[in-house]
């Protein structure tokens, strides 16, 4: 039974640890094979008032510091993000199985993307985030606008995955039709589909950062209020609580860090969907205690994940979203198995 | 063409029945002046091509520039959307990559010449009796003699064609001739700016290959058949002397654009002159304009060091 539980220190703490661990690995593996002395004296000489000389010649410190740093914090940013709004999605739905792209964030993005990719002749450049971001609300706008039209005045949320299920159809319907037309664009298209964020420099996160970091507080704000819908609407309502306004402000919120996310990576499942339950199997099923630690293990997770994709065949990588779901499955049936929680939502 | 290389491993598939296929010198040549049917070796088999064709289409870019080479380029009545080169090809709608074979037939070709066989395109047309010459992506310089020869058959124009492929075996021998300070400097070939390469198997990695240059993406190549992507820390760490970019058109890369990408601003070849600027279809086409390809490297290779 998920009781009104606080998160308590202690996985909190776990969770900021593994963080921290996975990032520290991040940095220090990739496929350059930098010395680890090195980069930790690098690293060590970017505290302000230290000087350590790290030894790295300038193509290491650029390798470092203009590839595998940023590298780093974007798959934790993206993790993280889509680890949050999987939560939020499923406290609005009141269905752990809803996840972030339930929507249309997914297919709306893809039509931004591919639209760019195939129309825009030369280097897109940072049109192709732009256009999925914008793609991914414009998808969950209209399936929002459709589902609220439909849903009439009774509890709108069946209706209103109905309408997250036709919007996506049809958008993923005018992206094949798009691809079709310029197949010679094919591969740009798929490699953005497949996710990753090797494309990941400081512009970038400076550009995502915003976005995430509003999401991602409005989120965390709405532990409580979501742990009270999960009750019911009539209880909520009996403590003053608009169930409808709660939903409208988390899916705005959840959908905009999706967006952020899919604008940078590219589609990447999986993490939404698992990385809740995970918490929720080892945490306890509290939104206040889901949502935090979600974020904080969406981002090691992916952090990982990208190790793994960018050192198993090096140096050659491998898509991002191929490796979440090949290590997380796995993992995911263990997770299951190892624990015998039972968490209703 | 790019694509070329998209869809490498579909064509993988076709290719491996090429070498069999190609290079049917064995003086079977039909084609008199005057007429009479000639057969050709092409990868869909022996194929009966009626006496001096009128009314060629070409699909494949590759194809149309070797056909306006060897002087069959008045034959011709209809090319895909591709086939930019020579200027005032007869272009159209039709496309190599979804190709119609209703659309195709509507040009009444009495010849059509493809490099993909896609969605069966080659059987549809051998149903109504067009005949097609499937004259697959080369896999090395004498595949692509082979086929500039071929065509020349099929076409009427043997002579031309022998012309055009001594000419191209003499000019390439000379410039790499010329350059022999190439040997063991390293290189990368950029087919876009996501940093995809071609190893040395591949048909420029081969052409590179004739000057001794080393190809930094072959140690990268574990299972993509020959188009790797390589990881940009790797690339910042190899450093290569030399770096060709294959996609100034397709993506709008160019050296200045370089100097923008993270890290890239130190490397040797951006600040020694060491990026090579190419026209992204004379570095993917195996015709005629070979011969500039391999000029574009004896050049880069010169201004070195």
């Amino acid at each position: 039974m998920r009781g009104q539980a606080r998160l308590r220190p202690l996985p909190l703490a776990v969770a900021v640890g593994l963080l921290g661990a996975t990032l520290l690995a991040g940095v220090l593996v990739g496929s350059a094979g930098l010395p680890v002395g090195g980069v930790l004296k690098a690293l060590a000489d970017r505290i302000p008032f230290v000087h350590v000389d790290s030894g790295l010649g300038v193509i290491d410190e650029n390798v470092l510091f203009q590839l595998r740093v940023p590298r780093a914090l974007m798959a934790a940013l993206v993790g993280g993000m889509l680890a949050v709004a999987g939560a939020g999605y499923q406290g609005v739905f009141r269905n752990p199985l809803a996840d972030p792209y339930l929507l249309g964030a997914a297919a709306g993005a893809g039509v931004g993307a591919t639209l760019v990719i195939a129309l825009v002749p030369g280097d897109p450049g940072y049109a192709v985030p732009l256009a999925a971001f914008v793609g991914a609300i414009g998808g969950v706008a209209l399936a929002y606008l459709l589902g609220s039209a439909a849903a009439g005045r009774g509890n709108g949320t069946a209706t209103l995955v109905l309408a997250g299920v036709a919007v996506s159809s049809f958008l993923a319907a005018v992206q094949t039709l798009i691809q079709q037309m310029r197949a010679e664009e094919l591969q740009r298209i798929y490699s953005w589909i497949l996710g990753g964020v090797g494309s990941a420099d400081w512009h970038q996160l400076a550009l995502v950062f915003p976005y995430a970091l509003v999401s991602t507080v409005v989120l965390l704000a709405h532990g409580r209020l979501l742990d009270v819908l999960s009750v019911g609407d009539e209880e909520a309502a009996s403590l003053g609580l608009s169930a409808s306004r709660v939903r409208l402000t988390v899916l705005v919120a959840a959908s905009l860090a999706t967006a952020s996310a899919v604008a940078v990576s590219g589609l990447i499942a999986f993490v939404g969907i698992v990385v809740p339950h995970v918490v929720r199997r080892l945490a306890g099923g509290s939104y206040r205690i889901v949502l935090p630690l979600s974020l904080l293990g969406g981002a090691a997770f992916l952090e990982v994940a990208d190790l793994v994709a960018r050192t198993v065949i090096r140096p050659g990588e491998l898509p991002l979203g191929v490796v979440t779901a090949f290590v997380g499955g796995p993992f995911f049936v263990v997770v299951l198995r190892a624990s015998r929680r039972q968490v209703d939502t | 063409m790019r694509p070329v290389r998209t869809l490498g491993a579909v064509m993988a598939i076709g290719v491996v029945t090429l070498a069999a296929a190609c290079g049917d010198d064995d003086g079977k040549s039909g084609g008199t002046p005057d007429g009479k049917a000639v057969t050709v070796q092409a990868a869909n088999g022996a194929v009966n091509v009626p006496a001096k064709p009128k009314r060629i289409v070409s699909l494949s870019p590759t194809h149309t520039e070797t056909l306006f080479a060897i002087g069959a380029g008045p034959q011709v009545v209809a090319v895909d959307d591709y086939s930019n080169y020579p200027a005032g090809t007869p272009r159209t709608k039709l496309s190599g990559f979804k190709p119609n074979a209703e659309a195709i037939i509507t040009h009444k070709p009495d010849l059509v010449v493809l490099s993909d066989d896609m969605d069966g395109i080659v059987k549809s047309l051998e149903k109504v009796k067009v005949p097609v010459l499937l004259e697959p992506a080369a896999k090395n310089l004498d595949e692509a003699y082979d086929e500039i020869g071929d065509l020349g058959k099929a076409t009427g124009h043997e002579a031309e064609a022998k012309k055009v492929t001594d000419g191209m075996r003499a000019d390439i021998q000379k410039t790499v001739a010329a350059s022999s300070k190439a040997k063991g400097l390293t290189y990368y070939h950029e087919l876009d700016n996501q940093l995809h390469s071609v190893t040395s198997q591949t048909f420029a990695g081969q052409v590179y290959g004739l000057f001794g240059l080393q190809n930094i993406a072959d140690k990268a190549d574990k299972a993509s058949g020959g188009y790797p992507q390589l990881s940009r820390e790797y690339l910042l760490k190899q450093d290569p002397d030399l770096i060709f970019l294959a996609d100034t058109k397709c993506c709008g890369q160019n050296a200045a654009a370089l100097t923008k990408r993270p890290g890239w601003s130190d490397l040797d070849a951006v600040g020694h002159d060491g990026v090579v600027e190419l026209d992204d279809d004379i570095a993917s086409r195996w015709g005629p304009r070979l011969t500039e390809f391999v000029k574009a490297i004896g050049d880069a290779v010169q201004k070195v060091q």
